[in-house]
């Protein structure tokens, strides 16, 4: 055996599923041992482009809907913990590395006016392993390994938010309130996992889905699937579990919150598909009327509820994250429809609306930069003093209300088609209807950008903090007018899950 | 040169000139002849499209988003009028424009022109694309990029006129005809134009009546009651804007999408078997008269043609829901005469404002003797806009009545000439109260004269093609009949 092991030759492309997740994992301790700011932004930004790279080429060898495996340690499923990576986490992957670079670039001046120099090490190291954490949520194939990368996380993202009060001291409590709410969650889950290892006697996805085919209608798998259905609500801020999610975005420092509103719910919401559909075998009765009947009507009250807040907050990062709400409601109703129209609309939502909000928040950072508060009347006339900003946050705020050339149009698209294929008719028109909720919350600040007198003291920022955000802003339109990244991905990863 | 080439020069002229503008912000004489440079070029690409075009089939993709979603141009006869009326008319509102911002000491001048001539690019793309996503993506920019002109004057009225302009235009299109497109694609598969219409036996009798609703109401930009609201709201933009951007580009958009939905969509001999349209004749007339009452009513010169606009538009929508081809050849003919004629309008509108600051009918005893020839081109594009001969607007009148009439909808033609009449109440008062009405006071008027050439030569121009229409209507008709617009 030993002589075999001599002759394989290494493969690095054999190791990318794990290199994915390992690589930011192993440099956050390394920043924490320099404890130096620059090499710890420096590492970081150097980690979360190894991140990219990893995940592009991941998303081109699955493109073709083939699927890589990697055992960990060598140990065969379903003893060992398997990844997996078909087209559905591939673009997830993409989407959180390529968000995570712009946002690091962004931090390397932004970062500055929020948190505390001596913090920046600690920071970054949180960072790092928040990355680890969601990126191996995503990898995975094991249930319970779901749950570890999860909880790393999250409690990275407590500590993550908690740092906006340098600031505002309410980040505290905001981000104490986030780990109540999301540790319940994280209980939810975890009692549905074993519930689910108590009745198949295994963690790994596919082995479940098998076992659990044999066993057909088990009370113990439908308890199971309920406790992770109410977890992951929690995680991915479902009406009416969302209750942390609107002080912890606006609480926490605009670096943290671009990065989670761009790239947290959605991976709790991918969680959510990837065990409606690889481990739970949708078509189970209890399954589709839990869809049917519960997650739908949700999914359309957060998408006319959270749009009707966001009319009337005053402090934008509130106003943004409200409307985060409205637009998890899309996917959450996507998905909600079980079909393959739906879940593929979803999924495309997930990468739009990713670098949509993270476009509006990241420019809702930079006004803030300038301005020290997030509130309405505090951006009056910035239209004027920063133009390049504001004309990003009108890109953004296009993309958001789905005007045609921009992502947000194609999301809403492929939903209302998938809508209507279900035949729902009344629900077609409440996605528009919310869409011009959308125009009503954007242009409300798109008003107090350009109708008032340029203000004295503020000017356009650094070519470091701006370049970022026209990132984004392109992104918002390269995906509203190439759907080859998105579309085409997300219809073979609806075709792999069915 | 290629036609392809030939439509994306058209597209990319504008905004070039656009861009131009703000790269010689500070040299305003150089800025507005490059850009009067730009619109002669725009004018003569779209004609050297019309005189190539043979009626051979031509599509050309600029980039496939999904399948059956594609961004693409093709040419065909209606568009190809379209794109020439705003393009020609595009030069002469220009050299008003300049006339009128520095008249009026408006500013922000580069920022102005900047998004007048991007609009035109967008209507550019609007005029020849070729299926109705295109169309969708352009109407939607075309909404967008106006809207800094309707606000250009930055005060609160303007931001709430450009707020109701906004809220319409957007709602309507976003709540009514996004759904109607997506509707017929996910039945059909494709939105592509093709002659005789796409729907085929996909809709029933009863949907096909919904569809027909929401194209009609959703294409906002027709105007027609009761989403009529946003086309006054517009007029706290600067005259220039309300002249070439709410008589020809942004309305006449409108009303060219829903003949070209109408033709290349559903098909004309679709929409007259199945009877669909019946009850959009009736919103057209009520449209018709509604709006011509409270024109009659409004003492605002820009606010009474405004709705003026919204009662001739509807004349449009009444040609597509008669479902004939004389119908469309009424309407056709009508979007290019009242593009002369209310063109013309508006233009001595503005005039009257360069020279007088006065907006309001009441106030304009007089004025005619001092300002002899704004007050004549009033006159004449007033007469075109009634329907008289021998001025072009009786042409367009006198289809709609025929189409009428073959529809078997004799009630129509009675409509129509009350419609007339109401025109004639609303118009003409103010050409008299000019001409022989006399000042409060002798010396009130002494101070005022003509304005200076850039203004009050344009409406002469565009009032005198008015006249030559008249003569010229045929050649207008053959090119839609031979090119099978109508037969």
């Amino acid at each position: 055996m030993a002589s075999e092991i001599k002759q394989t030759v290494l493969h690095l492309s054999d190791h990318l599923p794990i290199l994915q997740v390992v690589v930011p994992m192993l440099i956050a301790p390394i920043i924490v041992i320099f404890n130096n700011r620059l090499i710890a932004w420096l590492l970081s930004f150097f980690g979360t482009i190894i991140c990219l790279i990893i995940s592009v080429a991941l998303m081109w060898a699955t493109a073709d809907g083939s699927v890589l495996t990697y055992f960990l340690g060598g140990w065969v499923p379903p003893v060992g913990i398997e990844y997996r990576i078909d087209a559905a986490n591939s673009i997830l992957l993409f989407l959180i590395s390529v968000i995570s670079v712009i946002v690091m670039f962004f931090s390397s001046n932004a970062l500055i006016s929020e948190v505390p120099k001596e913090k920046h090490t600690l920071f970054y190291a949180c960072f790092l392993l928040c990355l680890t954490g969601l990126l191996g949520v995503v990898a995975t194939a094991d249930i319970f390994n779901v749950f570890v990368f999860l909880e790393i996380s999250s409690l990275s993202t407590y500590v993550l938010v908690a740092q906006g009060s340098y600031v505002d001291r309410r980040a505290l409590s905001a981000s104490f309130n986030y780990l109540i709410m999301g540790t319940i969650g994280a209980t939810f889950f975890v009692i549905g996992i074993g519930f689910i290892y108590m009745a198949t006697g295994s963690l790994n996805m596919m082995d479940i889905s098998e076992r659990a085919l044999e066993l057909g209608n088990n009370r113990t798998i439908q308890a199971g699937f309920a406790f992770i259905i109410v977890g992951m609500g929690l995680k991915l801020a479902m009406v009416p579990l969302h209750i942390w999610l609107p002080n912890a975005y606006s609480f926490a420092p605009t670096v943290v919150t671009c990065f989670l509103a761009a790239t947290a719910t959605k991976v709790a919401l991918y969680v959510l598909i990837r065990f409606v559909f690889s481990v739970f075998n949708y078509q189970y009765g209890f399954v589709s009327e839990i869809f049917l009947f519960l997650l739908m009507p949700l999914g359309i009250i957060a998408m006319i509820v959270g749009s009707v807040i966001a009319i009337f907050k005053q402090n934008l990062k509130k106003l943004l994250a409200y409307s985060s709400l409205a637009q998890i409601g899309y996917m959450v109703l996507g998905l909600s429809l079980l079909s393959e129209k739906g879940l593929s609309a979803s999924l495309v939502h997930m990468v739009n609306h990713g670098f949509t909000k993270a476009a509006l928040f990241m420019a809702l950072g930079a006004f803030i930069i300038n301005t020290k508060n997030p509130y309405l009347s505090s951006i009056k006339g910035l239209g004027k003093a920063m133009p390049l900003t504001s004309a990003a946050f009108v890109v953004g705020g296009l993309s958001l209300i789905g005007v045609p050339g921009t992502a947000g149009f194609i999301s809403k698209w492929l939903l209302i088609e998938a809508v209507l294929e279900a035949g729902y008719w009344v629900v077609a028109v409440a996605i528009l209807v919310s869409s011009l909720f959308a125009v009503i919350y954007i242009w409300k600040i798109v008003e107090v950008l350009y109708f008032n007198e340029k203000p004295e003291n503020h000017g356009e920022l650094s070519f470091y903090l701006v370049s970022p955000i026209w990132i984004l802003a392109l992104f918002c339109i390269f995906l509203g007018l190439n759907t080859g990244l998105t579309v085409d991905i997300a219809n073979m990863a609806a075709e792999i899950l069915f | 040169m290629s036609v392809s080439i030939l439509i994306f020069i058209a597209l990319l002229l504008p905004v070039l000139s656009g861009i131009l503008n703000i790269v010689f912000r500070n040299k305003a004489d150089l800025r507005d002849s490059l850009t009067l440079l730009g619109t002669f070029l725009t004018f003569y690409t779209c004609l050297n499209i019309y005189w190539g075009f043979e009626g051979e089939i031509f599509h050309v993709s600029l980039f496939t988003i999904m399948p059956g979603l594609e961004v693409a141009f093709h040419l065909e006869p209606l568009g190809i009028i379209f794109s020439l009326l705003a393009s020609g008319l595009w030069i002469l509102t220009h050299i008003y424009a300049v006339g009128y911002m520095r008249g009026a000491k408006e500013k922000n001048h580069s920022r102005f022109f900047l998004f007048f001539s991007i609009s035109i690019a967008t209507v550019m793309g609007i005029s020849f694309s070729a299926n109705l996503f295109t169309l969708f993506l352009f109407y939607e920019l075309l909404t967008l990029i106006t809207f800094p002109l309707v606000s250009h004057k930055g005060s609160k009225d303007a931001l709430r006129g450009a707020r109701v302009y906004l809220s319409i235009l957007l709602g309507t299109s976003v709540g009514l005809q996004l759904l109607g497109i997506i509707w017929i694609y996910y039945n059909v598969g494709t939105l592509d134009f093709i002659a005789g219409g796409i729907l085929g036996d996909y809709f029933s009798y009863t949907e096909l009546i919904i569809l027909v609703g929401l194209f009609a109401f959703g294409i906002g930009k027709a105007a027609l009651f009761p989403f009529h609201r946003w086309l006054p709201a517009a007029m706290v933009a600067p005259t220039p804007v309300s002249a070439l951007l709410h008589a020809v580009a942004v309305v006449k958009a409108g009303v060219f999408t829903v003949l070209k939905v109408g033709i290349y969509i559903f098909g004309v001999e679709k929409l007259a078997i199945s009877e669909t349209t019946d009850w959009v004749v009736w919103i057209a007339c009520f449209s018709i008269l509604f709006a011509s009452l409270i024109a009659m009513k409004k003492d605002n010169l820009k606010a009474r043609l405004a709705y003026s606009t919204i009662s001739q538009l509807a004349y449009v929508v009444l040609g597509f829901a008669l479902a004939n081809s004389l119908g469309i050849l009424g309407g056709t003919l009508q979007i290019i005469t009242h593009a002369f004629g209310k063109i013309t309008l508006f233009m001595c509108a503005g005039s009257i404002y360069v020279a007088t600051k006065k907006t309001n009918i009441s106030d304009m005893r007089g004025l005619g003797r001092i300002m002899p020839i704004t007050f004549l081109s009033f006159l004449i594009g007033a007469i075109s806009i009634i329907g008289l001969p021998p001025l072009g607007g009786s042409w367009s009148k006198w289809y709609l009545i025929l189409a009428s009439l073959e529809a078997e909808k004799q009630f129509v033609v009675i409509v129509l000439l009350i419609s007339s009449l109401l025109n004639i109440g609303y118009l003409l008062p103010l050409v008299a109260r000019g001409f022989f009405l006399k000042p409060d006071t002798e010396t009130e008027n002494k101070r005022f004269s003509e304005p200076n050439l850039l203004v009050w030569l344009p409406p002469a121009i565009t009032a005198a093609i008015s006249f030559l229409l008249f003569f010229y209507m045929d050649y207008i008709r053959n090119f839609t009949v031979e090119f099978g617009l109508v037969n």
